[in-house]
């Protein structure tokens, strides 16, 4: 089903060989990338102690204020608050759904392959058709047909993206169980009374943790994405609340008078998406035991 | 009978191959008559598949030194143009696994044509005619029903067939060939030495057999080379290598094959130690498993001659 | 073939069933229902909910609702807009000539850029170009579509003048040449998250292709270069690569949408955001269907495709 016909547990990420040298400039981008995240993570988190305004903080006198400007150094909106300040405090928002979203994938795709792996039968049927139905429909055709109905919050936008997400970890989990499931180890620790909650707490979960954390990363990623554009229509996180994605909202209008109230924003979103990217590109290479060196 | 001495088809000059700092092939030297079937010999890891990729200069980065005549060329020098009108045309080689050496998604009988068209001027008819031919020539019945079949729909030693008829489509003077019957059936083995030879006799092209099965050398060859870490050991007629075999290493390969006459509890002679970092040896490289080595081991030993065309690479043998 | 056939559509249809069901609940879950949007009107009373309810065939049990609306949709009655009435199916399948446009360009560009830069990166690997494909295919992907587009406006059209700003044609229509000038900048955008997947993976899929078997066989037969790349190395490539192209889909349709938006297009994607703003379910539901529609397709083409081109895909006995 749905071109199963050549595709392997990881049908996106096939085994590559990649030179040492590759491998350590790979490692040295995450590493990079590692300490760009830090710095974001910082930034929002910090962002009560660390903002040089207050957020709400209005200076309509200098209001459209270019970056580079006394006192805001990343300039100021329509409204004359502090684009630095409320990249940080959006920050907060935008890092805290992305991670959340994640967290549900996690959770929800896990359980799904988990049950339909270990369990099989009509059960895993029915559950991996399932995946492969959700899988048709557009995620973000889905989202937002789900956010137009229900009030945005940070807490809903997290579960939204996370039950519109979690699909491509089912199917990694289902596939790597089903190749376990019938190891040897496996059947050992049954025959010897192990209890079922056991084997899959020691045995199974360390197995599968690999490529979920790959695709746990990339779906972070992917996850900001996806609350970056639906904000942005203005279906996500409500203003005056900031979230990277909203502040872009007005950036068509706004860009006669200040342009550079769209880059900022984007800019954000690029690194702190990015940065994950290759966190998880780097985590893909450390952990993939396929991967030779040549 | 009085022999004719001709020039060797291939003429090989201290060959050596090197990926980066490690030295996979050191210094060999050894040469094949037209119509003559040299058995190179060795354990896995002792340079024999190399040499031959070195030759067809399929290795990628590798650095070779050395000289490698063939028809007046030295295949070492050409570039890359000029070496890729040779491979098939004036040497070719067969690979160990038959099933993964074919294309699967290319009808077997295409892969011949494209053999022949690579190299012969051939409108696509005639190159057609050739290839079913050269199907039927390998031993394949229905030749002209199996041109269309895939490589997943043949069996192992069809497989094989097919790649020696690739192989041989352009009549090459040499022809390498890699372990060919390793990955196949014990029956099938001899059936498919047995087509190689009386091809090559046929076509008067010189083989470089590569085995790791002193068997298969004894049966088949005309001469042997040993090799032991990067280096030819002992090089003589095959007959004169299995009846008088001199060198230390050659000796222990002999004596450690299982014989049905041997007795119940006696153990399974080996040689001693591992041939683990023996390139890294100043000396002779087998020195350290050596029952006969002495002091000057210490010096490496050149290939000299002991007699009737035989010559080891040894300081206390025979 | 004809049972392969046969299967797959049978698949697919049972597919499609659950993505309707899915879809169908997905819409009765939302909280407040279909009639959300008038309950939150306060001039609409109560009754004339109910009115309304019984008007759409709202107040029937729950599995006759379904099978109305499923049995409309196969029957080509979509329904009818809940603001304007048009029909739904002629408002969302006038718009898909446009998405079409906008998809299928994008695609085809990707496809041609994607794999040329990911074969270039796979031959010479590890050289700058290898890593600088690498870093931008990386950043590419990062890229949130919508802010990429909206700069782009911003630059090329606002500021340099050189592309229109939105839209498919010029006011009062245009020509072949200004729908191809409208086109470019919406394509320009689009591909360029489909040309860093298609690079990374075409990558990947030809490292590990040119270091097969076959494709040693083919270079030892002596053929150009250019053929083992092409005839042997992205025939073999095509399989996964189609297989990337189904599972692509929904991001195409949801890539669509989103530079839809950001342009202005006329497509499925703008209808869709301007449908989510006044809530008007029918069409709503329409072009989720389409999409999916159109992603199960989409796989089953790339399966049929895999199937004719890879002869190992067994045909009769699923």
């Amino acid at each position: 089903m749905m071109s199963d016909v050549a595709l392997e547990p990881q049908v996106v990420a096939p085994p590559r060989r990649v030179s040492a040298f590759r491998r350590l400039l790979r490692h040295r981008l995450a590493l990079l990338a590692l300490i760009v995240l830090a710095v974001l993570v910082i930034g929002s988190a910090g962002a009560p102690w660390l903002a040089p305004h207050d957020p709400e903080e209005l200076d309509i006198a200098n209001r459209y204020a270019p970056p580079l400007t006394e006192g805001h150094i990343l300039g100021s909106d329509d409204l004359g608050r502090d684009v630095l300040t409320r990249l940080m405090y959006a920050g907060q928002i935008s890092l805290s759904v992305g991670i959340a979203a994640m967290l549900v994938t996690v959770i929800v795709g896990f359980s799904v392959g988990a049950f339909a792996a270990y369990y099989g039968g009509w059960i895993g049927v029915l559950l991996m058709r399932l995946t492969d139905i959700m899988l048709c429909f557009p995620s973000v055709f889905l989202l937002l047909f789900v956010a137009a109905f229900v009030t945005p919050s940070l807490a809903s936008m997290a579960l939204m993206i996370g039950l519109t997400c979690w699909m491509e970890i089912a199917r990694i989990v289902y596939s790597q169980i089903l190749v376990l499931k019938s190891a040897d180890f496996i059947a050992a620790a049954r025959m010897i009374g192990t209890p079922s909650w056991r084997i899959v707490l020691r045995q199974i979960l360390p197995n599968t943790l690999a490529p979920v954390l790959v695709a746990a990363t990339l779906n972070t990623a992917n996850a900001i994405l996806l609350e970056s554009y639906i904000s942005f229509l203005g279906y996500g996180i409500q203003p005056p609340a900031a979230s990277w994605g909203n502040m872009l909202t007005n950036a068509q209008s706004d860009f006669q008078v200040d342009p550079w109230l769209a880059v900022f924003p984007g800019l954000a979103i690029t690194l702190a998406v990015t940065s994950f990217n290759f966190i998880g590109d780097g985590l893909r290479d450390a952990l993939d035991p396929r991967i030779r060196d040549r | 009978m009085t022999e004719q001495r001709s020039d060797p088809l291939l003429e090989v000059e201290n060959l050596s191959v090197a990926f980066g700092p490690a030295k996979a092939v050191d210094g060999i030297s050894f040469a094949v008559a037209q119509g003559e079937m040299l058995g190179l010999v060795g354990e896995s890891g002792c340079g024999k598949s190399t040499t031959a990729l070195a030759l067809m200069r399929l290795l990628r980065d590798a650095s070779l030194g050395g000289s490698a005549w063939l028809e007046g060329v030295d295949l070492l020098a050409l570039d890359e143009a000029a070496m890729r009108e040779r491979r098939g045309a004036a040497v070719g080689m067969i690979f160990q696994d038959p099933a993964t050496a074919l294309h699967p998604m290319i009808r077997v009988g295409d892969q011949i044509v494209e053999a022949l068209q690579a190299h012969l001027d051939l409108p696509r008819a005639e190159a057609r005619r050739r290839a079913v031919d050269l199907l039927r020539k390998v031993g394949i019945a229905a030749p002209e029903e199996r041109f269309s079949v895939y490589p997943h729909e043949m069996s192992g030693g069809m497989c094989q067939r097919v790649v020696i008829a690739m192989a041989m489509a352009c009549s090459p003077k040499l022809l390498l060939a890699d372990e060919p019957t390793t990955a196949l059936d014990v029956t099938v083995q001899a059936q498919i030495l047995d087509l190689l030879r009386g091809l090559a006799r046929e076509a008067g092209m010189g083989v470089i057999l590569i085995t790791h099965d002193l068997g298969v050398a004894a049966g088949m060859t005309d001469r042997v080379a040993v090799m032991y870490a990067g280096e030819i050991v002992e090089m003589a007629a095959t007959e004169e290598l299995f009846a008088r075999p001199a060198h230390p290493y050659t000796l222990g390969l002999l004596r450690s094959i299982p014989q049905l006459d041997s007795g119940w509890d006696e153990p399974v002679p080996t040689i001693p130690g591992s041939v683990q970092g023996a390139e890294r040896q100043t000396g002779c490289r087998f020195a350290p498993r050596c029952a006969k080595a002495s002091e000057a081991c210490r010096v490496p030993p050149a290939l000299r001659d002991i007699g009737n065309g035989h010559s080891i690479s040894c300081w206390n043998a025979p | 073939m004809a049972r392969f056939l046969i299967n797959r559509l049978v698949q697919s249809a049972i597919l499609l069933l659950g993505v309707s069901i899915v879809g169908f609940a997905l819409m009765h879950l939302a909280p407040g229902g279909p009639l959300a949007v008038y309950t939150l009107n306060p001039t609409v009373t109560a009754q004339d909910i109910e009115r309304i309810k019984v008007l759409f065939g709202l107040d029937q049990p729950v599995y006759v609702q379904y099978l109305k609306w499923a049995g409309g949709l196969l029957s080509g009655n979509w329904g009818y807009s809940f603001f304007g009435g048009q029909q739904v199916r002629e408002i969302v399948l006038d718009r898909l000539p446009a998405t079409f446009l906008l998809m299928g360009t994008s695609l085809a560009l990707a496809l041609v850029i994607g794999v040329a830069i990911g074969t270039l990166a796979a031959v010479r690997r590890n050289s700058i170009f290898d890593y600088a494909t690498a870093i931008g295919a990386m950043i590419a992907l990062s890229l949130p579509t919508f802010w990429f587009g909206l700069l782009s406006i911003f630059f090329f059209a606002q500021t340099l003048g050189w592309f229109p700003a939105g839209s498919m044609t010029s006011m009062g229509g245009g020509g072949f040449l200004d729908r191809l000038h409208h086109l470019v900048l919406p394509v320009v955008v689009l591909a360029l998250v489909l040309v860093a997947q298609w690079s990374r993976y075409t990558r990947s899929s030809m490292l590990d292709i040119l270091d097969q078997d076959f494709v040693r066989t083919a270079r030892a037969k002596g053929l150009k270069s250019s053929r083992v790349l092409v005839n042997h190395g992205l025939r073999a490539a095509l399989v996964p690569l189609v297989a990337l192209a189904g599972l692509q889909l929904p991001l195409l349709v949801g890539g669509a949408l989103v530079t839809e938006t950001v342009f202005s297009w006329p497509g499925m994607g703008l209808l869709f955001i301007s449908a989510l703003s006044t809530r008007d379910y029918p069409v709503l539901m329409a072009i989720l269907m389409v999409g999916a529609v159109v992603v199960i397709l989409g796989n089953l083409l790339a399966d049929i495709i895999i199937a004719v081109v890879d002869p190992r895909v067994k045909l009769h006995d699923e």
